[in-house]
């Protein structure tokens, strides 16, 4: 009985990290290439959702496709972004960096709610992702399995990626010290645009895969991007296995949370965000030089 | 010798060039010139704006006034990166390894850009821990093994020439002496040096040429055979 409900709240934890997670890798680096903490990851993260719900309402698109087209319009959207605002960023206060951002998010959720309202939009899952699969004689419903294994995936991807190939190489080079990579001709400049587009892109595929799961509202990223926040702490600011790691751990502390002491769920991601400040200021993962 | 080099254009010509911090000003119409081959010190006691100087030259401070023209292109507009894909090889005084790239990244990461550019192999013959260590995180190396690894980065892309910021700084002597063949080796194959040094005999080892740096000015400008006859009087200026 007690072995059935861990292995639910787990698999429900893991599903809720799973967002976190691939926004937490978005914002990680964005920030470690542009230093730029990107206030409106939450708001891309519900566009993406709305996106989604979006195409599928007027075009009839599917749920699989969306899970390429959402992110590539976010992409886009990111590289209109950073080429019109973001870039004037650079040399600025860190002040500007989040007038900007949090002045987008503001943009963002009232656009939306001027154009689809406030009651939340529809969608369909997939026929295949609904329903339980039983493990162990627990039922387990298969989408949040779904949105666990394909952000596993993801987040194996963007380390290969980060890890295997030159670009990897040199945003790694980049985030750790901008200016040396650029002694050593390596023109930092150029990787900035599709930078954020891609970070902006694993918001957007966050959002979709939030789109079947959770209610799509223009509100959907405000509570979102906080406990993104909390995240980042956790894992470290710019380092992708801390984003990763820290956003799964979250999502575990708020289902246990939800499921045992619910009042407490939400204090209980802060309780542990102070406690690793107090005992690794950089976080989990993070390097010392970047608590400075 | 210096005369065999010294004709025809410098690879690298500094005129009147100032450096600020702010209204701190780190450099007051500094002159200086490097010719292809040459092996060239700057001297001075910490604060002088040696440091300073070649962060400029590699575009990495960028408040300055003053012409600094290298192999007959005024840099003032050019970007760091560009610099270095001019030829400009870049080591600076804390080695600038990457902990989260390996020691084989470190030494891939700059762009290949000359035909001189040692080979990745003819890099691990000569610094055959380098070979060993080639997956290890490049900061879990040894202060001399990061900086033979930061040289090394350079002469993988084929810089034609190295600006070396206090290449020898805390290092034994075991590796002082084989940072100062491969400066040697260099030299022999055509290439060019400016490095910054505090020790003295090893400067006079190494250099065709030296300038003495005070409060961000060039006071003196020496062959290495002048600079050997007054090495006391240098190091009590140095205050060593």
């Amino acid at each position: 009985m007690a072995m059935n409900e861990l292995l639910q709240y787990t698999i429900q934890g893991l599903a809720a990290g799973s967002f976190y997670a691939l926004a937490a890798l978005g914002l990680a680096v964005i920030f470690g290439v542009l230093g730029v903490v990107n206030f409106a990851h939450g708001a891309c993260y519900m566009l993406g959702a709305v996106v989604a719900a979006v195409l599928q309402d007027t075009l009839g698109l599917g749920f699989w496709p969306a899970l390429l087209v959402v992110p590539v319009l976010l992409f886009l959207f990111g590289v209109v972004i950073e080429r019109l605002l973001v870039r004037w960023l650079v040399g600025l206060d860190p002040l500007y960096n989040f007038l900007l951002t949090f002045g987008l998010t503001l943009l963002l959720v009232d656009l939306v709610k001027r154009q689809y309202g406030v009651s939340g939009l529809p969608y369909e899952r997939p026929e295949v992702l609904t329903g339980q699969i039983e493990v162990g004689g627990v039922g387990l419903p298969i989408y949040q399995l779904f949105v666990f294994g394909f952000s596993l995936l993801i987040c194996a991807l963007v380390w290969l990626l980060m890890t295997r190939t030159r670009v990897g190489m040199i945003v790694r080079a980049a985030t750790e010290r901008s200016d040396l990579a650029r002694a050593l001709g390596i023109n930092v400049g150029r990787w900035v645009t599709p930078v954020f587009g891609f970070g902006i892109a694993l918001a957007g595929i966050a959002g979709v895969l939030a789109a079947p799961f959770r209610a799509i509202t223009a509100d959907m990223g405000s509570n979102f991007i906080i406990i993104l926040f909390a995240v980042v702490v956790i894992g470290g600011l710019g380092s992708i296995v801390g984003a990763v790691v820290a956003g799964f751990l979250v999502g575990l502390v708020e289902a246990f949370g939800q499921a045992y002491a619910p009042t407490y769920a939400q204090i209980m991601i802060f309780v542990l965000m102070a406690v690793v400040v107090l005992v690794r200021p950089a976080g989990l993962f993070g390097r010392e030089e970047a608590a400075r | 010798m210096p005369d065999a080099v010294s004709t025809g254009p410098a690879l690298l010509e500094i005129r009147g060039l100032d450096a600020w911090y702010g209204e701190a000003q780190a450099l007051r119409g500094v002159d200086l010139e490097v010719h292809a081959g040459e092996v060239v010190t700057l001297v001075g006691r910490n604060g002088a704006g040696k440091t300073t100087l070649l962060r400029s030259v590699m575009g990495l401070h960028r408040q300055v006034s003053g012409s600094i023209v290298f192999d007959g292109t005024d840099l003032a507009k050019v970007p760091a990166h560009r610099r270095a894909r001019m030829g400009l090889g870049w080591v600076q005084d804390d080695r600038g390894i990457y902990a989260s790239l390996t020691v084989e990244e470190n030494l891939l990461l700059p762009p290949v850009v000359s035909d001189s550019a040692w080979s990745t192999e003819k890099v691990y013959d000569a610094f055959p821990v380098l070979a060993d260590r080639r997956r290890a995180p490049g900061t879990t190396l040894s202060g001399g093994e990061q900086q033979m690894l930061a040289i090394a980065r350079v002469l993988r892309s084929g810089a034609r020439m190295l600006l070396l910021d206090e290449p020898t700084e805390g290092l034994a002597p075991v590796i002082v002496s084989r940072i100062r063949d491969i400066i040697h080796e260099v030299r022999s194959t055509g290439g060019t040096v400016l490095l910054i040094e505090q020790n003295v005999k090893f400067a006079a080892t190494v250099a065709d040429r030296h300038y003495l740096l005070a409060q961000g000015a060039v006071v003196e400008s020496l062959d290495n055979a002048d600079f050997q006859a007054r090495q006391g009087e240098l190091l009590e200026h140095l205050g060593i």
